[in-house]
């Protein structure tokens, strides 16, 4: 039994693709790739895929990471060749790497994330700055998901503006945390901002692991 | 409307957020193919008018569009229709129907082609045209146009859409599709008028141009006759067929969210020799034609390759009549077991060989096992050709049971010609029977599913000269199964009358009811085919506004001799086999299997070339040797 941790990066053509299809969709790429996935035991044997944190409908990424077991063992060297005419459009691999086995689950190693957010309606930076500024000044953000009401401030590490040639197109760069049961959604510190979330396009930048 | 790939793609990229599933809308998929729209000649949108989600599955588009875009000189893209909520947002912001390849607008395409496999779907068809900024009815377009083409089961009765298009396919596709581009491609090098086009096209074997015939009606609405407009049209459009069935598609598009089909298909067989006399798809789908188990086998595992999916269908319309049944689903069982993947077989018959069949098939046990016997009386049964003992059904529904499967499905249709509430009420007795042999086996696990259609006589079949049901007693006998199919593991699905008289006018019209569906559409009616979109009041308005009575084409029994307005639609299968037919469902008398015996349809004169060319197991229609139809009687096979 072999564990293979694969980092890569998702675009367009994935981006409207959600956490339980993209499980498919890895799961169709492997079959085609001819690589032998293990499956787990019992009545519903499932393929032994484990991605790290779901990306939230119509985001892209520039780094996710999953883990797969494949059993017999395939050469890490022979796994890219086999894999990369079997990508869907979207994917691009930026690295594989053996894992060790007795490491604990993706899930529980991602700690944080980092997002981009840009604009589709420009406004001035100084305005956004001026947000940001008395956001990370407040003790708690209240906001309300799905009729659950919950503190945001705590889930956000930093918030950063970022200038660009433009002065009427800031990017805005969110470090929030994504622990089991805390994990803090890009598209509500651009709402507790006070900004459209579908007038934004947000971009995963990384993964960041925790300390072990 | 008239926007650019770049537009359209800048709308999507600001709303898409906005909707339900922004993934039907965007394209892209795995095997999906973009080529060069500047280099290629000859572009052909293919459009499923439903959502993506029901529409990508679907195996005839599929066909195609691996066909054309193999030609070095053409291109096809795909189109579905957009749901509500996205087909606001585009009108609001002005966005035309596109393809989801290069995101042209379908204006943009010299060709578009609509597959209507059934008739519930031709309001969405107005509505995409609508959508798309093309004017609905052929008259109103020219060469500016696309040309508008649909093909698909529900075309042998191409006269309630015969409005809105410039040509139908009556048949199968496979060859005539790629001729019909070929003649596209002349006749735009010539600068040709449309009107010369579809001269051309009406010159095809299989292809119907509607506005080059014309009916003559009777005072009482019937039809007197239709007629070719000039003596270069033919009198009759003779649907069209493959001889062979062409190497089967292996490079099906790997949709990346869910939809209702997510499989690599195969059909193992096309066309049905059982004869049912209500089947539209077993009179008009004939010859029977077999692919060889090592096609099949090899197909599955270029398609498995290519796409990486989970589950295989193994189609036809009626799996346990493949001449070598057991044999292929051995193959199938030794090539692809131990892979996780999941294998269905439809269309069993009813007998305790299909257990076996499917045990074999699926290692794991899939959740339900389904079987139709339509019917519950054997009177029932003789009158509709479909013979099954109720020991026999009892049997095998033990045998499912104890072989560890929990539900069984049982499909029934009520309507019948000549039905009464006993035929209806043994129904559900015969359901209460099957529920309590699967208790008996393992107790209150066991469940049934009960889907209940209703008959609609369909054209080109031994009923189309029968009157069907109306509403009241429609519902009157789905009262009495609701009333007596209760009870714990009992579940009874039915179809709620007004769909089912949509679908029989829609299926029964003649031309007249371009100017109705055209109506319904404009007071609202679009996506017929969902059950929670219920338009039977603007249906019937737009009957009456076009002084038309709906129950003209549904209530009314037809003279035998009468001429219905499908008449100039050689399906294949003749008149006089038909009546013979009918004739013989009034005295309730059987029509044995034709794979043991021919019973002169009328197919194998027709086609008695191809077969000559053809010789062998392919077909079950028995051999032609230098013109003649050999009149040997198969001995009959032993049946298991």
């Amino acid at each position: 039994m072999q564990r293979i941790r694969l980092t890569f990066s998702r675009s367009q053509p994935l981006r409207y693709t959600g956490h339980l299809d993209m499980q498919i969709v890895w799961e169709r790429t492997f079959r085609r790739a001819r690589l032998p996935l293990m499956y787990s035991q019992g009545f519903h044997p499932q393929p032994k895929i484990n991605q790290a944190c779901p990306l939230p409908l119509g985001m892209i990424s520039r780094m996710e990471v999953l883990d797969f077991w494949l059993q017999p063992e395939v050469p890490l060297d022979e796994i890219s060749p086999a894999l990369l005419p079997a990508l869907p459009p979207g994917i691009e691999i930026i690295s594989l790497a053996e894992e060790d086995l007795r490491t604990p689950a993706l899930q529980t190693q991602v700690t944080s994330t980092i997002y981009q957010a840009t604009f589709l309606i420009p406004f001035s930076a100084d305005l956004l700055d001026q947000s940001v500024f008395t956001f990370l000044a407040s003790p708690q953000i209240l906001r309300v998901r799905r009729n659950k009401p919950y503190d945001l401030r705590p889930l956000v590490h930093n918030l950063e503006v970022l200038q660009t040639s433009n002065p009427l197109n800031p990017h805005l760069q969110m470090h929030l945390a994504a622990r089991d049961g805390a994990t803090g959604r890009p598209e509500e510190v651009i709402s507790a901002l006070g900004y459209d979330p579908l007038d934004t396009r947000f971009e995963r930048m990384q993964l960041l692991f925790g300390e072990q | 409307m008239g926007k650019t790939p770049l537009e359209i793609q800048s709308f999507l990229e600001r709303h898409l957020l906005r909707v339900e599933k922004p993934g039907r809308y965007t394209g892209g998929e795995y095997n999906s193919t973009l080529k060069n729209w500047q280099e290629t000649p000859t572009r052909v949108a293919l459009v499923f008018p439903d959502i993506y989600d029901l529409g990508l599955p679907n195996l005839g588009l599929a066909i195609l569009y691996q066909d054309i875009n193999r030609r070095p000189d053409a291109l096809a893209e795909r189109a579905y229709t957009p749901w509500h909520d996205m087909e606001a947002l585009m009108r609001r912001e002005q966005i035309p129907a596109y393809s989801l390849e290069s995101k042209h607008a379908l204006t943009d395409f010299d060709i578009i082609g609509f597959t209507l496999p059934y008739e519930t779907l031709y309001t969405n068809t107005l509505n995409l045209l609508d959508l798309a900024g093309i004017p609905l009815r052929s008259a109103e377009r020219s060469e500016e146009h696309p040309l508008i083409i649909a093909g698909g089961h529900a075309c042998f009765n191409p006269e309630p859409m015969s409005a809105f298009m410039d040509a139908f396919v009556i048949g199968e596709g496979e060859e005539v599709m790629q001729e019909i581009i070929n003649q596209v491609q002349e006749s735009k090098s010539l600068q040709e008028s449309r009107s010369v086009l579809l001269h051309r096209l009406a010159k095809l074997w299989g292809v119907y141009v509607p506005t080059l015939y014309s009916p003559i009606y009777n005072p009482d609405g019937t039809i007197q006759a239709i007629t070719p407009l000039d003596s270069a049209t033919p009198a009759k459009v003779q649907k069209r067929i493959v001889a062979k069935l062409p190497p089967p598609p292996t490079h099906f598009i790997v949709p990346s969210i869910n939809v209702v089909h997510n499989r690599v298909s195969v059909e193992i067989m096309r066309g049905c020799t059982r004869g049912c006399r209500f089947c539209h798809a077993g009179m008009i789908n004939r010859p029977v034609r077999e692919r060889s188990i090592p096609e099949i086998v090899s197909s599955l595992e270029e398609a498995l390759q290519q796409t990486g999916f989970e589950e295989i269908a193994l189609l036809s319309l009626s799996s346990s009549d493949y001449t070598h049944i057991l044999e292929l689903v051995n193959a199938v069982s030794d090539h692809f077991s131990g892979r996780h993947l999941t294998i269905s077989l439809p269309s069993l018959r009813i007998e305790s060989t299909s257990v076996d069949l499917l045990e074999r098939l699926q290692g794991s046990r899939q959740s339900s096992f389904t079987l139709a016997p339509e019917a519950a009386t054997e009177r029932m049964r003789n009158t509709i050709n479909k013979p099954i003992p109720d020991q026999m059904l009892l049997d095998t529904a033990r045998e499912i049971y104890s072989r560890g499967w929990k539900t069984i499905k049982l499909y029934f249709m009520i309507g019948h010609p000549s039905e009464t509430l006993e035929d209806v009420a043994a129904i559900a007795s015969l359901c209460q029977a099957v529920i309590s042999v699967g208790r008996k086996v393992m107790g209150r696990k066991a469940s049934l599913n009960v889907g209940v259609s209703t008959f609609v006589p369909k054209p080109h079949t031994p009923f189309q000269w029968v009157a069907m049901d109306g509403i009241e007693q429609i519902q009157a006998k789905q009262e009495l199964l609701r009333r007596r199919l209760g009870g714990p593991g009992l579940k009874l699905n039915w179809t709620d009358p007004r769909e089912t008289m949509l679908e029989a006018w829609l299926s029964r019209g003649d031309r007249r009811l371009s100017s109705v569906i055209e109506r319904a559409w404009q007071l609202g009616a679009k996506f017929d085919a969902w059950q929670d979109e219920n338009h039977f009041d603007l249906w019937q308005q737009a009957f009456t506004e076009q002084g038309l009575d709906s129950s003209f084409y549904t209530h009314r029994e037809r003279f035998i001799d009468e001429t219905f307005p499908w008449e100039h639609i050689q399906a294949g299968v003749t008149r006089k086999y038909l009546t013979e037919e009918y004739r013989w469902s009034l005295e309730g008398r059987l029509r044995p299997d034709c794979r043991n015996q021919c019973y002169a349809c009328g197919i194998l004169p027709l086609f008695k070339d191809l077969r000559q060319a053809n010789p062998g197991e392919g077909w079950k229609c028995p051999e032609v040797t230098a013109g003649k139809i050999r009149s040997v009687t198969i001995p009959l096979q032993e049946t298991l």
